[in-house]
């Protein structure tokens, strides 16, 4: 029986194709910003996972600021307010997992015949396990390596290939300012980060090293970044108060006297990045669910429409034995048809253009199979919704006054 | 004697209007015993139309009992009815009825739709049908490709279809010249000598005497009830 409904359902929409296809617009256009909004949301959240994957998780770092002397502020460009022993202490504190003081610069580096000049950062080991940065040929250095000030490198893969091309590095010795340096690993791939800098353009030496030899730092020990990875993301804020307590209380900063130090929090930077593109799939959103309520009600419009139309139908059903439930099944299938119809147009429109974005804007998008899901979840609750009233009337007909319609 | 198909016991029929209660059937007896073929008759306004739709089970009385195949089906609920008019009865009408965007096989088989009948003996009791009603060649054509007097053959093709116990036509021949009354009416000479009851209204004398009895309503009331010539 039902699928004769079916089929009947699928005739009646045949009957009048331009109407019905007018009908399903608002459908389509609906489905199709759920389905767009869907794949740009989902698209922005997994970009910004990426980027905090490749970045590091629940990291802030810890910045040399400007120090009051009589009166005289010294500005960031003044000797660095933070050092190593700050690291240390702030790596006793709770919540902590990892601490890594850094100092950086670009320099020019040498090997062979061949130049390059890169990012080069001084630090300590834990700055790997903070960043989450693998080691995919050779080894990493370890503390005793930052103690004597050992001259090792490891090397990101765009320096390796602009300084080595072919060769392996690992176990060659390079230049920084004129200072040879063993390479003794090279660094697993990371890509661009926020700002779209290229992360794998890097060289990571002992920090003691990077003061010593490379940078030539009058303030020995002293460094103007610190690096800190917090165990879990609830944790982040309080262990950037705890930070902030203890750098004043070693800097032996009084109450009412400004930090000498500040604070970002790099996993913010990528949510914010986040943020934006929300806003936009919240915007798509609310067109859709305007566009979903207006399709509806233009299904709703049609159907009371053919209801009236089909009086005399109706009323012939129901002499030759259809009961209220069968009239009733009949528009709700025709509604449902029409919605589901309009909601395949509007899931490939939706693709369509998804697609397009991506290939267009390069913004990232995700297609997964909830959308779908969500997209026919929407049209069948539309149709049933707003095809239950003009079913619930035909259905009512009294079967003598519809028999008489003309 | 065998048990009436239609019983009729003091029905009445009262429609509310602007000026009052409006009474167009005045408690009505009537027989019906199977393989009957009763005309009834009377001007428009004499309570006949409200009587079939009474008996087609598409209204019910405001007093009175009426017992189709030996159950009172004066106050049943609405779906119940549904099921009797599927089920019990056939209708043909004036205006012929066919859904026009429906095949003349489709038609015929929609009955059992309702009834629940699966699609393969829903096509075969069509096709019979339509094949002893002489149109089983246009079985699928759309209702709109044949005359008048073939959609009422395949009209009455459908109000078979489910086997019914009683065939109600309400003025069958009304939309139809006089050349295919006679033939329409030739048909139902046919099934009633087949052994099919049915109940007729019509307001033509001529055709009313194709029919073994003669019912007349004036006034909501039956005036007179008497065999014809075809009786016999």
């Amino acid at each position: 029986m039902l699928k004769a409904m079916l089929s009947e359902a699928w005739l009646a929409m045949g009957a009048n194709r331009l109407r019905t296809a007018l009908t399903m617009l608002g459908m389509v256009i609906g489905v199709g910003a759920v389905v767009i909004m869907m794949a740009i949301g989902q698209g922005a959240q997994y970009a910004v996972q990426q980027t905090i994957s490749t970045m590091g998780s629940n990291l802030f770092i810890v910045l040399s600021g400007s120090f009051t002397t009589a009166g005289v502020r010294s500005g960031s460009a003044g000797a660095p307010t933070l050092n190593v022993a700050d690291g240390a202490a702030i790596a006793e504190l709770d919540g902590v997992s990892n601490v890594a003081p850094t100092h950086q610069g670009t320099r020019q580096l040498v090997y062979g015949s061949q130049n390059w000049s890169s990012q080069v950062i001084g630090t300590t080991p834990e700055y790997l396990d903070a960043r989450a940065w693998n080691i995919v040929n050779g080894a990493g250095f370890g503390d005793s390596d930052v103690r004597s000030a050992t001259r090792v490198a490891l090397i990101g893969k765009t320096v390796a290939q602009n300084l080595f091309g072919d060769d392996d590095p690992v176990g060659k010795t390079m230049r920084i300012q004129q200072n040879p340096f063993m390479v003794i690993g090279v660094l697993g791939s990371k890509g661009q980060n926020l700002d779209g800098r290229d992360q794998d353009d890097t060289v990571i030496i002992p920090l003691s090293t990077a003061q010593r030899k490379v940078f030539g730092t009058p303030f020995l020990g002293s460094v103007r970044m610190i690096m800190v990875q917090a165990d879990s993301a609830e944790n982040m804020p309080r262990v950037m108060d705890s930070v902030t307590s203890l750098l004043r209380q070693r800097h032996r900063l009084r109450e009412g006297m400004p930090d000498d130090f500040f604070m970002r929090n790099l996993s913010a930077a990528a949510e914010s990045e986040a943020e934006t593109t929300r806003t936009m799939s919240i915007l798509l959103g609310a067109i859709a669910s305007i566009s979903l309520l207006v399709g509806g009600i233009g299904i709703m419009n049609i159907m009371l429409v053919s209801v009236t139309e089909r009086t005399r139908e109706i009323g012939i059903r129901m002499a030759i034995g259809a009961r209220q439930k069968d009239i009733l099944t009949q528009f709700l299938l025709e509604a449902v048809m029409i919605s589901f119809a309009g909601c395949l147009l509007g899931l490939l429109l939706g693709l369509a253009i998804a697609l397009g974005i991506n290939a267009f804007t390069g913004m990232v998008v995700v297609i997964s199979g909830s959308a779908a899901l969500v997209a026919f979840a929407v049209a069948a609750t539309v149709g049933i919704f707003f095809g239950w009233y003009p079913a619930r009337k035909a259905a009512q007909l009294d079967p003598i006054e519809a028999l008489r319609y003309q | 004697m065998a048990e009436p198909v239609i019983r009729v016991v003091g029905l009445g029929k009262s429609y509310a209007t602007a000026a009052g209660l409006f009474p167009a059937l005045k408690g009505v007896d009537l027989e019906v015993r199977p393989g009957e073929y009763i005309a009834i008759m009377g001007p428009s306004g004499s309570g006949k139309s409200t009587f079939m739709n009474l008996l087609g089970c598409l209204d019910t009385p405001s007093i009175g009992d009426y017992y189709l195949a030996g159950e009172n089906v004066a106050h049943m609920a609405k779906d119940a009815l549904a099921i009797l008019r599927n089920r019990t009865l056939g209708f043909v009408f004036q205006g012929f009825n066919l859904l026009p965007r429906m095949s003349l096989q489709d038609n015929v088989a929609l009955p059992l739709v309702y009834a629940g009948a699966d699609k393969e003996s829903r096509r075969a009791a069509a096709r019979e049908l339509l094949d002893k009603v002489g149109l089983g060649k246009y079985a699928e054509s759309l209702p709109n490709r044949i005359s008048g007097g073939q959609q009422q053959r395949v009209a009455i093709a459908r109000a078979l279809v489910n086997k019914p116990r009683l065939i109600l036509a309400d003025e069958p021949t009304g939309n139809l010249d006089s050349h295919t009354s006679e033939e329409i009416m030739r048909l139902f000479g046919e099934l009633n000598a087949e052994g099919i009851t049915i109940v007729l209204v019509t307001h033509e004398p001529d055709i009313a005497a194709h029919a073994k009895r003669q019912v007349k309503f004036l006034d909501g009331q039956i005036v007179s009830d008497h065999l014809t010539g075809q009786a016999a």
